[in-house]
């Protein structure tokens, strides 16, 4: 199959990444800017930068929403590898296989709500560990799935062939087993981080006092429009990219993909 | 092995939601307190006009963020699936997808510094001479959509990729070579093949579209109200927990509706994939 020529699709391609990077360019490019306004452009300046850095609230949010996310990613991911591998080696329940969607099909306030009763009920005061625990709900859920795809293009002789050796369970799962899944792991681990930090509706409900760092920049928009948002945005960027790019090497197939029929003669 | 995760859930997650549908039938009291006395009186007050509109009004822009979603993601999805090279392909996956990893607060806050009276849009317009008064291009329904297509196209295309990537191309150019002009050929032989994606992708972008608080507040500025701004305030300002966990019940009523409405669907669409 030759590649189809199509310059009106590639015109629009190309406008619809202009609609999805150029708001963020902007605000990149503003971060920069000496000047207040968003209008005006006083020349290149790290006073944003500077003053982001003075902010001893938010470097104090930022310090909240790692702790979060380091602990929920934890949880997330000895839950969540547990799961996984109890629904591709222990049952056949495809109930359970779909059921494990379920808490990512919730709406992000539905779960906040619904939290933030439950805690008042059984008197656990809101705060980090009431919101480490809501992320790893979701967590759990994601780890789950992405360990799951690794596990189930893993070559089961081999774990059969320790058993069959009469090496036990647990230690051909810590051995075989985990070794083998690792970069799925890894990568699960790096989403629920970067969905952690990121997460703002869940941890709203269930702050209390506590002020991650989402609740902090939306504190920030809500009192009016600085350009020391537009620092904080270019950071965030910057990160979360880091961290995605990082997933990527880790889960990318080592092996050369199987070629799809016609790719070949492309 | 399992009962670890499905404990948690059951602790933190279902016991929740089984709080919140109990809530929704006790009365509120002064000061934020809850009445363990049964009664529909929030039921009745949900159905009153008033927040029937908002509903309503949620539904509503949360549709459209879908169809617009659909209609603007639909393209780039073919143009993706239809690269030869598996390489251009992964590229350009990874570039819709990267926006949707930057916080969504801040790509919300990105349109506030774009439409703002003060704001680059406007600054450009009166630059040009075009206008001479700053728009009031914020703080109505529009900016509200704007915002919610511009964080949740990317839960659009994927699955529309995903659909289209696996048609066979060969099945279209036999309908051509059979004397289906294009625009048929896509109707009858394409279209029923990616129902599944365009229904994934439309209930990826419709359910948090709908349930979404910053956005409407943010860019909507209280002046086009949804369902989720409702919740909020029933919670933090005017705490009356079991008049909101009934609106939250009503969300969940809502959104079960559409996945059922979801799979009678994709049931259909695989009929036709047999008969047709």
């Amino acid at each position: 199959m030759g590649e189809p020529r199509r310059p009106l699709l590639a015109v629009y391609m190309g406008a619809l990444f202009a609609f999805l990077y150029l708001p963020i360019a902007i605000l990149v490019v503003l971060s920069f800017n000496d000047s207040k306004l968003a209008t005006v452009w006083r020349g290149f300046s790290l006073r944003w930068y500077e003053e982001l850095f003075r902010d001893t609230e938010v470097l104090l949010s930022i310090r909240t929403t790692l702790v979060i996310a380091i602990a929920a990613t934890a949880l997330s991911i000895v839950f969540g590898t547990l799961l996984a591998f109890g629904i591709e080696r222990r049952t056949r329940s495809a109930a359970l296989e779909n059921g494990i969607y379920l808490p990512l099909l919730i709406p992000d306030v539905v779960t906040g709500i619904g939290l933030l009763s439950f805690y008042a009920t059984i008197s656990l005061p809101l705060g980090t560990v009431a919101i480490i625990i809501a992320h790893s709900v979701w967590g759990t859920a994601f780890a789950a799935a992405i360990v799951r795809t690794r596990l189930r293009g893993l070559d089961r002789s081999i774990e059969e062939a320790s058993l069959d050796l009469g090496v036990r369970e647990v230690p051909t799962f810590l051995r075989i087993t985990l070794p083998a899944i690792s970069p799925g792991i890894i990568a699960a681990a790096l989403v629920v981080f970067t969905l952690s930090i990121d997460e703002f509706i869940i941890a709203y409900f269930t702050a209390g006092q506590t002020v991650t760092f989402p609740i902090q920049v939306y504190s920030m928009i809500r009192f009016g429009v600085t350009p020391e948002i537009n620092a904080v945005a270019t950071l965030m960027l910057l990160f979360s990219m880091a961290l995605i790019v990082g997933a990527y090497l880790i889960a990318r197939p080592r092996s050369p993909r199987a070629a799809r029929p016609g790719e070949e003669t492309a | 092995m399992l009962a670890p995760a499905l404990l948690w859930w059951a602790i933190f997650l279902a016991l929740p939601m089984g709080l919140v549908l109990a809530t929704a039938f006790f009365k509120g009291g002064a000061y934020g307190a809850i009445i363990y006395e049964p009664t529909l009186r929030n039921l009745e007050r949900a159905l009153d006009p008033l927040y029937v509109g908002v509903l309503w009004h949620s539904v509503w822009l949360a549709a459209l963020t879908t169809v617009i979603c659909l209609l603007l993601g639909y393209p780039a999805a073919v143009y993706i699936a239809t690269r030869a090279s598996a390489r251009t392909r992964t590229l350009l996956l990874v570039l819709v997808i990267l926006p949707f990893w930057t916080n969504f607060l801040i790509r919300t806050y990105a349109w506030i510094v774009l439409l703002n009276r003060e704001g680059v849009i406007n600054g450009a317009l009166e630059g040009l001479g075009i206008v001479d008064e700053p728009l009031s291009l914020l703080y109505n329904d529009a900016a509200v959509v704007l915002g919610l297509v511009y964080g949740y196209l990317p839960l659009m295309i994927l699955p529309l990729y995903a659909a289209i990537e696996r048609i066979n191309p060969e099945v279209l150019e036999a309908a051509t070579d059979l004397g289906a002009r294009p625009l048929r050929a896509l109707r009858t032989v394409m279209l029923p093949l990616i129902v599944p994606g365009i229904v994934a992708g439309c209930v990826f972008v419709f359910v948090p579209s709908l349930g979404n608080i910053p956005v409407p507040e943010l860019l909507g500025g209280g002046r086009s109200e949804m369902i989720g701004n409702l919740i909020n305030r029933q919670f933090l300002t005017t705490r009356d927990w079991p008049f909101g966990s009934m609106l939250v019940l009503t969300l969940m009523v809502l959104l079960m509706a559409l996945l059922v409405l979801q799979s009678f669907v994709l049931r259909r669409s695989r009929q036709v994939g047999v008969d047709g």
